[in-house]
């Protein structure tokens, strides 16, 4: 009786509130495949250089322009055809591309590759990359590599020179005075430039894989994104997400906040209150109050959003596009636009309002 | 051109004498006007590049092998001034207002800026590793230049005097234009990419948007390896790079046959389709070392400095764009084009390389760069009119003829090409070649830098000849050039320059000359004579060992596990090690393209030093080390 109770009220505030929704951002999608020009429907980043966007796939990496795919292989000197991050150097407009075998550069149409055999980049397999002024620094299934552009020395960070319990680094994010890599099984690692020393973040009590009480610290050491903006630092972990300002760490999990799915890919800080998560049951963003998830439905696949406000009341807005897949792996930003890897296409969420 | 010692640089106005002849507004000259000073008497001045005031009467000779900049007055032909600069000068360029003149200072790694109403420095800004060409944008904000050594272009904001950004050129960097309306930048390579081993050579030009101060495309030059200066036609639809077509892949024995090198050109822009290669050579003579070019305004005529040959080709441009357009298949390896649309050859002096006409198109400057002085040519008949000496030294030491001969191709079958083809700038050319008469394919050397030899005898690859005279006497003369070469004195003259090249400046060690923590960390590893298991490692399979003494050989012969079927011996020669950062791809062949596939690919059994004990990051030490050398 009291489970039925319970469930009137919250269909209640539901109806009540259904007109009250706050305002949250609003896309058309359209969505690329390659019924129209991807060169694989597995698209695993996404990185938007002006009018330019690529797009890394398990099949090379695609350059999308004036309406037209043009598709990047081995062929053309990329290191490996599975492309698993991109990073625009904004300063000199090279394209940095990490594979699963070697990190190239795009650059004025040519393609430069460093292999851990004919460079001293630590390992092939490059999950992750960042560009920091003149250093490029890339995440390996062997730890974290730093090349320096100006003089081509390389720096390998590992278990032997930094805090790094595991050398599967996974993701990395690049600021003014400060690298973050997540690494998978290995908590948060912090680089400051300023002093060149490391410090990690794991599990508060160095016992167990997560925390045991909410904003304790990291939610859990098996992480797979950061993203560092504003001198904030957002985490993504299969397990939730973490929010860290330096002082404070504030947690989401999907029992407690609009997260659609603790298994996170990405996380994608706006600022130090906004952000975007990649999970492997749609998009959500939040507004630092709200939260909103664009998907197709778990369950019929049609287009859906609904937005869960500061007060836990969800409520359905009707779009008529959806992501085009809601295992989402990356996304980035084009203006108010924004453009979505997903496990089956590439999605341009164009704003509505 | 290479720096000997340290020189001090005058400041005084330099008195001349000669008489002088002023036709249009320049100066036409019977005999040779001399710098007198005696401090002026100790040195080779070595001009290279030039500009012209915007009036067109200063005339600013840059020298490379004084440190100065020469500013003469075309209205006198007389030296006013020598302004001393950083080491090695390489480039030059005239700020738009005509108030500063910006000299990249090649072994210095500065540019220094000199103000033209005092004619000093007043500023000297940072570049990347060998700073060669440098260019001005057309608003005075922007200074570009080509790196060398660090492959890129240094973007400079002028107003701050600090280097905004590194754009990825490619290799060898070293020649800049502006195009005529100032939206594009070109870049052309003195070395080609280091590519798979045994493909043709590739180069490119790289080309930046200016607004945007990116690469925005690369022209590549298919079958090129060494490209020098460019032109562009006043409107701007016709551009110019001189460049060098090596043929390295078949036997240098064939070239009585005309396959050494091909002297060309690349032309691009509106006039024509895409990148077209043209040769200058004829069918049994050659204008070896293209370098410099230069456009008439009025693009009737080009004209081309072939720095080996002494002499200045004249190229009609209606003709060449009109043989261009007519021609049905690639003609860059027809000797027989250059007929068509080459018009006249005119001599000038040892080793000419920049070029710069005046402004009404009329005159045009030659950079002699081993006469130390300037021919003046009346483009109106295309004939030798005058010839500013600019001063130096006089006397002839062996160390200057020997540069000479270095640097001429007259020694090789038809003026072919000289020792500089193949060491641009007395450096290397970055290809591996197949230099004797066994075979296709058989015996592949890679080129091996050249500087500071003494103490590393004996020299090629298998270590066969045990002094530099039987290398560039009786090898080279069989080898190479296929003719009767040089006599005793020329020869003596020539190991006599050879033997002194200097070492270049190492860009990878501290200031103090201390090692950095992973420099310091590969040096331990060069050194060691244990490995990680705590075994003792055997004193031919330790770095230190092979690679020991003040220039890091010992001299001898061994298998290192590096030879190919195809060579005759498995031993190698130990090469010496200073700069060897610079001189890719490695090993004998050229196969390894980098100094890390030297141990991650060609070094499986650990002939080639015991290395497979290392971690990643101890190898990257170990290179860390070894580019201080």
């Amino acid at each position: 009786m009291k489970r039925v109770r319970a469930l009137s009220l919250f269909v209640l505030i539901s109806i009540a509130s259904f007109g009250a929704a706050p305002d949250m951002p609003r896309f058309r999608f359209e969505n690329f495949t390659t019924a129209n020009g991807l060169p694989d429907n597995h698209v695993f980043t996404v990185l938007v250089d002006g009018d330019r966007v690529w797009a890394g796939t398990e099949n090379g990496l695609a350059l999308y322009e004036a309406g037209k795919w043009n598709v990047f292989t081995t062929a053309d000197g990329l290191a490996h055809r599975a492309v698993l991050s991109l990073a625009l150097d904004k300063n000199t407009g090279d394209l940095w591309v990490g594979t699963m075998g070697g990190l190239s550069r795009v650059s004025g149409g040519r393609i430069d590759t460093y292999t851990q055999l004919n460079s001293g980049l630590s390992n092939d397999v490059v999950y992750g990359v960042g560009v920091q002024g003149e250093f490029v620094w890339t995440a390996t299934a062997a730890g974290a590599s730093r090349l320096n552009t100006r003089t081509g020395e390389w720096s390998l960070f590992n278990e032997r020179n930094a805090p790094m319990d595991e050398i599967w680094a996974y993701a990395v994010s690049t600021g003014a005075d400060k690298v973050y890599y997540a690494v998978w099984g290995g908590g948060v690692l912090e680089y400051t430039i300023a002093t060149g020393r490391w410090k990690n973040y794991t599990d508060p009590d160095g016992e167990n894989e997560l925390v045991l009480f909410k904003d304790q610290g990291l939610i859990h050491k098996i992480t797979t994104s950061v993203s560092y903006v504003d001198k904030v630092l957002w985490v993504a972990t299969y397990f939730g997400d973490s929010h860290y300002d330096g002082r404070n760490w504030h947690n989401f999990m999907a029992k407690d906040s609009g997260l659609p799915s603790n298994f996170t890919n990405q996380v994608r800080g706006l600022d130090a209150r906004r952000a975007w998560f990649c999970t492997d049951k749609g998009l959500a963003y939040y507004d630092g109050v709200n939260w909103a998830v664009y998907r197709p439905a778990l369950d019929t696949g049609k287009p859906e959003m609904y937005v869960r406000d500061v007060a836990g009341t969800i409520t359905p807005i009707t779009v008529s596009t959806a992501p085009a897949h809601n295992y989402i792996l990356a996304l980035d930003f084009q203006r108010d636009d924004i453009w979505v890897a997903t496990a089956k296409g590439l999605s341009h969420g164009i704003r509505q309002k | 051109m290479h720096r000997f010692k340290k020189r001090s640089c005058p400041s005084a106005p330099l008195a001349f004498t000669s008489a002088v002849t002023v036709v249009l507004g320049f100066l036409i000259f019977a005999g040779a006007a001399r710098a007198k000073p005696d401090s002026d008497e100790a040195r080779y001045l070595s001009p290279r590049e030039m500009v012209l005031s915007p009036d067109g009467v200063w005339l600013y000779v840059m020298c490379e092998g004084s440190d100065e900049v020469r500013v003469v007055d075309t209205r006198t032909g007389r030296v006013l001034k020598a302004i001393g600069v950083g080491h090695v000068p390489r480039g030059i360029v005239l700020s738009p207002d005509g108030k500063q003149i910006f000299v990249a200072n090649s072994w210095d790694d500065t540019v220094s800026v000199i103000d033209t109403s005092s004619f000093k420095v007043v500023r000297t800004l940072t570049t990347g590793f060998e700073p060669n060409g440098v260019v001005v944008d057309r608003e005075n904000k922007t200074l570009y230049v080509a790196n060398r050594l660090s492959n890129d272009i240094s973007v400079i904001d002028l107003a701050s005097g600090q280097e905004t950004k590194r754009l990825a050129a490619g290799r060898g960097a070293s020649y800049l234009l502006l195009s005529p309306d100032g939206t594009r930048l070109y870049c052309t390579h003195v070395y080609p990419k280091i590519g798979a081993h045994r493909t043709p050579p590739e180069s490119e030009i790289t080309v930046i948007d200016t607004q945007r101060q990116v690469v925005i495309d690369r022209k590549p030059l298919h079958n090129v390896a060494g490209v020098f200066h460019l032109a562009a036609s006043s409107d701007g639809e016709l551009t110019v790079a001189a460049q060098l077509r090596p043929k390295n892949l078949v036997p240098l024995a064939h070239v009585e046959h005309g396959w050494a090198f091909g002297d060309s050109l690349a032309i691009f822009g509106d006039d024509v389709n895409g990148v077209v290669q043209v040769p200058i050579d004829e069918l049994a003579r050659y204008f070896a070392m293209p370098y410099a070019v230069a456009i008439t305004p009025d693009k009737k005529k080009l004209y081309v400095s072939s720095s080996g040959s002494e002499v200045i080709t004249v190229i009609d441009i209606p003709k060449l764009l009109s043989y261009v357009k007519s021609a049905n298949a690639p003609i860059a390896n027809d000797l027989s084009a250059s007929a068509n649309y080459v018009v006249t050859r005119i001599p000038v002096g040892r080793n000419p390389k920049g070029l710069l006409l005046s402004r009404d198109g009329t005159r045009l400057f030659v950079a002699n760069r081993l006469d130390d002085n300037i021919s003046v040519i009346d483009t109106s008949n295309d004939v030798v009119v005058s010839s500013i000496d600019l001063g130096g030294k006089k006397d002839m030491t062996s160390l200057r003829r020997g540069e000479r001969v270095f640097y001429s191709a007259r020694f090789a079958f038809q003026g072919q090409f000289s020792c500089a083809n193949c060491h641009i700038d007395s450096t290397f050319d970055g290809l591996q070649w197949d230099l004797e008469p066994d075979g296709f394919g058989k015996d592949i050397v890679d080129n091996r830098s050249i500087e500071d030899l003494s103490g590393t005898e004996p020299f090629k690859w298998n270590g066969g000849n045990p002094n530099m005279a039987t290398e560039c006497g009786p090898r080279t003369e069989k080898y190479f050039y296929r003719s009767q070469s040089y006599n005793s004195a020329e020869l003596a003259d020539l190991v006599t320059y050879v033997m002194a090249l200097p070492y270049r400046p190492n860009r990878y060690r501290l200031p103090g000359g201390e090692l950095t923590p992973a420099q310091e960390r590969g040096k331990a590893i060069f050194e060691r004579t244990d490995n990680k298991f705590g075994k003792a490692i055997p004193e031919s399979n330790r770095c230190a060992y092979c690679h020991s003494g003040p220039k890091y050989t010992n001299q001898k012969l061994f298998d290192v596990g590096t030879g190919k079927k195809t060579d005759r011996s498995p031993l190698i020669d130990v090469p010496q090690l200073p700069n060897v950062a610079y001189s890719g791809p490695y090993l004998h062949d050229g196969s390894a393209r980098s100094l890390e596939e030297i141990w991650t690919i060609f070094n499986p059994n650990d002939k080639h030093g015991f290395t497979n004990d290392l971690t990643k990051d101890e190898l990257n030490d170990l290179i860390e080390y070894l580019r201080t050398l």
